[in-house]
């Protein structure tokens, strides 16, 4: 698959626009002005880059607790995203939701999610109404290695099958959930394994390669446009700070050497370095790429700390719908 | 020997001194061996006890109860963790139609001697799905017991009662006392289920409320003794089964009850509390049964959301004072 320069340059943005989101979030929570949990996404930076550039603002997607990165790579905006997490009135979430169930349906982000597995049988439902209204969208579930072993997720991948749904089951195997390591909970060394007992399809892409990962997207998505059901893409990544917060060395249950080789083949960096040698792109265009996305953090934060906080009139606010329909008609 | 330790060291304390005493204790839940739990509740166990008896399971809170029931139901005396108390939504089959029932359906011949233990209680901008408040939920269920303490000593002795206790039991561990120190004896003791504990004695109204929110009362208490306002404060401890006589005793001495909790109101304990007060002591009563508890939503992320969300010292008090500003009989 050949892909044009501009794919490349916008699947480079996404990256950096993640990159830049989750370190600034991390100075902020550093500084006590972010609220709540924090879970970042740096290292992960190519799944949803490569993913989201191969999706339409109509197709959906599910997310996780660390699901920053798969709002800012669907086209999330700064503003709203830095004043939720800060949990600001002009927030997303209007302040309600924070990181953990950070959303934003205008660009198909069917929000983070606090409880493990279970974004990926909602995305099944947005799959099943895609398929319904036959209009070619799909529907792509976020989820990691940790969360393939609740049964939630089992349960949404035998249902996407057996209907044959468009749905895009991309699991980012960063070979931990929270503090323990992958061994100590699966037999298996490869999620991808579990795709064949669903009647899927199941490939191991490198997650540290957005081109990777998008090619896999690309003909995921085809598949399933077509009609032919759900696939399953692993990616092999990495998260290169701890399971929440900012610290990424010296902790207990894993090694630092480890983190270091990982570093070493940052999705951003390398990217960077192939794309310069191929000739498609020299340093100056990065920098400038990078200028560009600093200045609107900076903008950004200073949006959210100028904005106010919710008021405590809200707190009754959108529990219930207010209005039903007037006729069966289409829900809003 | 007492010396002072921390809410969570007490859970601790417990878990591995029962442990000692008895190889049919084990543990399972997420992060809890190598990683000693997301709290640190299970702190070294695994160290000292090894990975048979401290176990570190997948993300699968299902079979995690699953485990602790067929354990259980085998001979085995299950203590299994679930992280926060909002993933028991993840495993409530388990809970309420396998845990609970299988003794009763099975004409008494299963025990499940079962304690599972999480993490409850928001203050944390954790928002919706790791902040609530779900007792009333399990309280509902028979067959299942529940308790949620609101200080070290009473953790240590109601979690030892927990591991000794031949039905499935719910040890809540509120996460904003995990670090609050208290007066620990080293040696096992054990306090009775079901039995409430007075915080405060008082005379002139009673507030009954539990985990944080009753040392939140306890405070509201001192504060209002300046006034010359007598209350007494009753932390049931454990919520099902329910010490209905020592809060009907209290109430018939004061007249005027409040109760204060951190879940919402609609169908939140304090209906049950409030409708056993009128049913065993309406006559004693010279005021409505008071109720300080949260809205009717979600909880809200922002800390400013929360902070109104969540029953303060200022709302307590001024409950306090309504039920007093009745006249008496
Ligand atoms: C049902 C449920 N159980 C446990 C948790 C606590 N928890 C949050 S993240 C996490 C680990 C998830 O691991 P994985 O799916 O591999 O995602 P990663 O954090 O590695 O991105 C756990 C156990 C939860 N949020 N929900
Ligand atoms: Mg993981």
């Amino acid at each position: 698959m050949e892909l044009s320069n501009d794919v490349l340059m916008d699947m480079h943005r996404r990256m950096v626009r993640i990159r830049l989101f989750e370190e600034a979030a991390g100075r902020l929570a550093e500084a006590a002005k972010l609220p709540g949990f924090l879970h970042l996404y740096v290292g992960q930076e190519a799944v949803a880059s490569g993913v989201c550039a191969a999706l339409t603002d109509q197709d959906q997607i599910t997310s996780t607790h660390r699901g920053h990165g798969h709002l800012v790579a669907k086209g999330g905006e700064f503003k709203p995203m830095m004043a939720e997490l800060m949990a600001k009135s002009t927030g997303y979430n209007k302040g309600k939701g924070g990181s953990m169930h950070i959303s934003n349906l205008d660009v198909g982000m069917f929000g983070a999610n606090g409880i493990v597995g279970a974004g990926a049988p909602i995305a099944v439902g947005a799959g099943f109404a895609n398929k319904y209204r036959d209009d070619g969208n799909v529907a792509a579930a976020f989820f990691g290695d940790g969360s393939t072993n609740i049964g939630a997720f089992h349960e949404a991948a035998n249902m996407a099958c057996a209907l044959q749904l468009p749905v895009l089951f991309i699991c980012e195997n960063n070979e931990y959930g929270e503090f323990t390591p992958r061994d100590k909970t699966m037999a298996i060394t490869d999620i991808v394994d579990r795709a064949a007992g669903y009647g899927m399809p199941g490939v191991i892409v490198d997650g540290m390669d957005v081109v990777a990962i998008h090619e896999a997207t690309v003909e995921a998505k085809a598949r399933a446009v077509r009609g032919d059901g759900p696939s399953l893409i692993e990616a092999k990544t990495y998260r290169f700070y701890n399971h929440h917060g900012v610290q990424n060395l010296g902790l207990k249950y894993r090694t630092d050497d480890e983190v270091e080789v990982w570093k070493q083949r940052d999705p951003i960096f390398t990217f960077e370095d192939r794309m310069i040698d191929a000739n498609n792109a020299s340093r100056d265009d990065f920098d400038a790429v990078w200028a560009e996305l600093r200045a609107d953090i900076e903008e950004a934060i200073q949006f959210a700390e100028d904005s106010p906080f919710p008021t405590p009139d809200q707190i009754l606010v959108d529990v219930y719908s207010d209005t039903p329909s007037a006729t069966s008609g289409a829900a809003q | 020997m007492s010396r002072k330790i921390a809410y969570v060291q007490a859970f601790n304390e417990a878990v591995r001194q029962e442990m000692q005493a008895n190889d049919d204790v084990f543990c399972a839940g997420e992060d809890i061996g190598a990683f000693g739990g997301v709290f640190q509740s299970y702190a070294g166990l695994q160290k000292e006890f090894g990975e048979r008896r401290v176990v570190d399971t997948p993300i699968s809170e299902q079979a995690i109860i699953g485990l602790g029931v067929g354990a259980a139901v085998a001979g085995l005396r299950p203590i299994v963790d679930i992280m926060f108390m909002d993933f028991i939504a993840v495993a409530f089959d388990q809970i309420i139609n396998q845990a609970a029932k299988l003794k009763y359906m099975f004409g008494g011949s299963a025990t499940v001697p079962m304690t599972i233990t999480t993490g409850g209680g928001g203050g944390l901008s954790a928002a919706a799905q790791h902040s609530q408040s779900l007792e009333a939920l399990i309280c509902h269920i028979p067959g299942l017991k529940v308790v949620y303490p609101s200080n070290p000593y009473d953790m240590k002795g109601l979690m030892t009662s927990c591991i000794r206790e031949n039905n499935p039991t719910i040890m809540i561990k509120h996460k904003r006392l995990l670090g609050m120190q208290g007066d620990v004896p080293e040696e096992p003791y054990a306090i009775p289920l079901g039995k409430a504990n007075i915080l405060r004695e008082g005379t002139d109204v009673t507030v009954v409320s539990w985990a944080k929110m009753a040392n939140d009362s306890v405070d509201v208490a001192d504060q209002l003794a300046s006034e010359g306002i007598s209350v007494e404060v009753i932390d049931p401890r454990t919520m099902q089964p329910l010490d209905t006589e020592t809060i009907v005793a209290s109430v018939k001495k004061t007249n005027r009850v409040i109760v204060v909790h951190e879940a919402v109101r609609f169908a939140g304990l304090g209906a049950e509390v409030a409708a056993q007060i009128q049913e065993e002591a309406f006559d004693y009563l010279d005021a409505p049964v008071g109720r300080v508890a949260a809205p009717f939503s979600p909880v809200p992320f922002s800390p400013v959301l929360e902070a109104h969300y969540q029953p303060s010292p200022d709302r307590i008090t001024e409950a306090i004072r309504s039920v007093l500003a009745r006249p008496g009989a």
